[in-house]
């Protein structure tokens, strides 16, 4: 696991961006649908404990390419991968990869809450349990309460974590899924628009939420929202039509972009 | 006129109407269908299915009522002799006048008149026409026979007349509601709606009067043999029913019978609950779509195979099977070549209606664990876990509802399951608890108690509507109970 300190983050963001070190390499990325070929030569980097927002309008292939990082198109029929993703320095499509432990350092985040129908401590336990990260009873409240004090969760429901998760409101159910991936201590975490289906009160909660984690964790985000991607980001990536447009401290993206086609969606143009 | 050839009657009326109507309404139209209120088809609809629908309706009721009033009449006729001997005479000379009323038409009027006379035998006249005659026949028959007969012809003009009549009256009256601003595509759907809710309530109608029925038999039954004794005896032997004795003779314990049926049930569903459950997860978990559309109908197929194949399959392999491979066994272990296992066993019936049941089983829990959101397996392969890992702690525990459920219905079926048991268990009521040894199930015992010639009047017979009603109540508590699950999980997602 990479902890940077917080002063340390700081100071980072305070250099340029493009000193942070790569956590992921992702080089001549190219994913198929059957024939159809959804992600063309894509060539994007991840860098440590940055939170990079993926934008672009729908069917651009954010969602595609987010989901080559963990290897989550393996679950989908017909799909297949080319090119080169490493992270730190292994290559996550090597066929002696396990994926199941790719998954545990590169957790992710759904657009819809998908808690278990399990109490809220079982759900956020259920990594702990499988990875056996956690062996008493006293190291799994541990692990429990830390993930749940790091999604911002812990004082709603610690009065009730044997109350089932799916019976919390959307914006807390997101947050317990937030909770049960921080559980695993993922070195990355991926988020596939993970606000889109809650109200603006609970998106501000997981957008602040976002920001405290980048300490802790490398975030990658896939949002609709240009104005979720200014404020919780500090990379961004603008894809379109299966290519990587432009990809950029995200100051400078929504000032001032290289490409006219960013120009053009973040002026709401197209998209 | 036969009924069939009115029936066809009214139906070409029907076709007439359907286009008169039609070219009414095109009619008045004036060439512009916009005018119209419903198009011409609804009003050609509309007058054919005024033509047909009270016609058919009239044509059914006389149907059933005319035979009711011509045999009562046709009783009154009958001389006093016959009256006062009571209702079985009364209908044993019934049945002999009808029969002699067919013969009559085939008689020419000089023989009419000898049999009148008496001068003939009635019975020796009609065979030679080929009209059987269950008794010798007595004069006083032929004249009830005309009587009858000349009712039969009335009956017969007047309910061509009426049903024609009604027809063509229905078609005209409503040729002359067509008008543009007329609107026949909302009669029409209101006779289709009337039409679905008659199918429904007949649906409905016959399970009522098919409990009622039960249910009334059964009482009867209860009458002779005491509750208790049925619901609690220990013992089955009902002996047969002796003509006419009418007394309880034998003892009609209900235990052993369900006793057996309980334990062959659950053998089966000890083999065809792992095994489709697991059948079950493969298909909907692991296996390729390729491989999934070939090898679940295949998995389906079994459910198609009539249970008697299954019997047989129990008779001829099954079972000889399981009692060589006992044999051998005990031979091994003892030095003793006796069979342990019968061929006709409670673990036979098991094994083979476990086999039946799997692609219930299987079919049920595939259903169910499909319906399983996406995002759930996601978000536990996100996480990182296998998919045996996803499958048995956040899949199965989600689906677990749903999957009992499914094994309740699968477990009434077992229940009533007749023919796999009557071959691969035998039909010995007993109660033990070896499986090798053959036991018998309630159904069977129903079929037993209901073969041959029957007096419905003896608790014999009478018993296998109590055992109907139980092995009902049995396996109707196991539905609603499965439905209730079931529903209650699929709420969880919506």
């Amino acid at each position: 696991m990479n902890i940077m300190s917080e002063a340390a983050v700081e100071k980072a963001l305070d250099q340029k961006m493009n000193t942070v070190p790569f956590k992921m390499i992702g080089k001549d990325v190219s994913v198929y649908y059957g024939e159809k070929r959804a992600l063309f030569d894509v060539n994007l980097n991840i860098r440590e404990n940055t939170v990079t927002a993926l934008i672009g309008p729908s069917g651009c292939g954010k969602s595609t390419f987010l989901r080559t990082l963990n290897r989550m198109n393996d679950t989908i029929e017909n799909c297949r991968v080319t090119g080169k993703i490493t992270l730190d320095e292994d290559d996550i499509y090597d066929p002696t990869i396990d994926v199941v432990e790719l998954r545990a350092r590169v957790g992710m985040v759904f657009q819809k809450p998908n808690p278990f129908p399990k109490s809220i401590y079982d759900n956020v336990a259920y990594g702990p349990r499988i990875h056996g990260l956690a062996r008493t009873k006293a190291d799994f409240d541990e692990v429990v309460e830390t993930s749940l004090q790091k999604a911002g969760l812990w004082n709603e429901v610690k009065d009730r974590l044997q109350e089932p998760g799916t019976g919390l409101s959307g914006g807390q159910q997101q947050r317990l899924c937030i909770a049960r991936a921080v559980a695993v201590s993922p070195e990355v975490i991926l988020m596939d628009e993970p606000c889109s289906a809650l109200d603006p009160i609970a998106t501000a909660k997981v957008e602040e939420l976002i920001h405290e984690l980048r300490t802790n964790f490398t975030i990658v985000i896939v949002t609709h929202s240009m104005q979720q991607a200014a404020r919780v980001s500090q990379r961004t990536a603008m894809f379109h039509l299966g290519n990587l447009v432009e990809e950029n401290d995200t100051d400078k993206m929504f000032t001032n972009p290289d490409d006219q086609r960013t120009q053009d969606y973040i002026m709401g143009r197209f998209g | 006129m036969s009924t069939s050839l009115l029936l066809l009657l009214i139906i070409v009326i029907g076709f007439i109407a359907y286009f008169a109507g039609r070219a009414r309404s095109l009619a008045q139209a004036g060439g512009k269908l916009s005018n119209l209120h419903s198009l011409p088809g609804y009003h050609g609809s509309y007058v054919a299915i005024w033509a047909m629908l009270p016609a058919a309706l009239v044509l059914g009721t006389w149907l059933i009522a005319a035979p009711i009033y011509i045999d009562g009449s046709t009783r009154a006729a009958l001389p006093d002799t016959v009256q006062s001997q009571g209702t079985a005479a009364v209908q044993l000379a019934l049945g002999q006048v009808k029969s002699v009323a067919g013969g009559l038409l085939r008689l020419s009027g000089e023989e009419v008149a000898a049999l009148q006379s008496g001068a003939a035998n009635l019975r020796s006249t009609l065979a030679a026409k080929g009209v059987a005659l269950a008794g010798e026949g007595e004069p006083y028959m032929v004249t009830v026979a005309q009587h009858f007969n000349a009712m039969a012809a009335a009956n017969r003009w007047l309910m061509t007349a009426a049903v024609l009549l009604i027809a063509i009256a229905g078609g005209i009256y409503a040729i002359r509601n067509i008008a543009t601003r007329f609107r026949a595509r909302n009669q029409v759907e209101r006779v289709i709606l009337g039409s679905l809710i008659v199918a429904s309530s007949i649906a409905i109608l016959t399970t009522v009067g098919i409990v009622a029925s039960m249910l009334s038999e059964a009482g009867r039954f209860f009458t002779m043999v005491s509750p208790f004794e049925f619901f609690f005896g220990t013992v089955w032997d009902p002996r047969f029913a002796a003509a006419g004795s009418g007394g309880a003779s034998g003892q009609f314990g209900l235990v052993p019978l369900l006793t057996g049926t309980l334990y062959i049930a659950f053998v089966a569903m000890l083999f065809a609950v792992p095994i489709g459950l697991f059948a079950a997860i493969y298909m909907a978990e692991y296996a390729s779509p390729r491989l999934r559309s070939t090898a679940k109908p295949l998995l389906e197929v079994l459910a198609g195979i009539p249970t008697i194949v299954y019997g047989f399959f129990a008779l001829v392999t099954v079972g000889p099977f399981l009692r060589d491979i006992s044999a051998q066994l005990n031979g091994l272990a003892t030095g003793n070549y006796q069979n342990f296992i019968q061929a006709q066993s409670v673990v036979t019936a098991g094994i083979v209606m476990g086999i039946m049941l799997i692609p219930f089983v299987s079919s049920l829990s595939d259903d169910i664990i499909t319906q399983v959101p996406r995002a759930l397996r996601d978000g536990s392969l996100g996480l990182g876990a296998t998919r045996s890992e996803t499958v048995k702690k956040v899949i199965l525990p989600a689906a677990l509802p749903g999957i009992v459920g499914a094994l309740l219905l699968t477990a009434s079926r077992a229940v009533g399951e007749t023919m796999i048991v009557v071959l691969a268990a035998g039909v010995a009521a007993r109660m033990q608890i070896n499986p090798f040894e053959p036991m018998t199930t309630v159904t069977v015992k129903i079929v037993n108690q209901l073969t041959g010639d029957l007096e419905f009047t003896s608790p014999q017979t009478l018993v296998a509507f109590a055992l109907g009603i139980t092995l009902f109540v049995i396996t109707l508590g196991l539905n609603i109970y499965a439905l209730y699950i079931v529903r209650k999980y699929r709420e969880q997602y919506e």
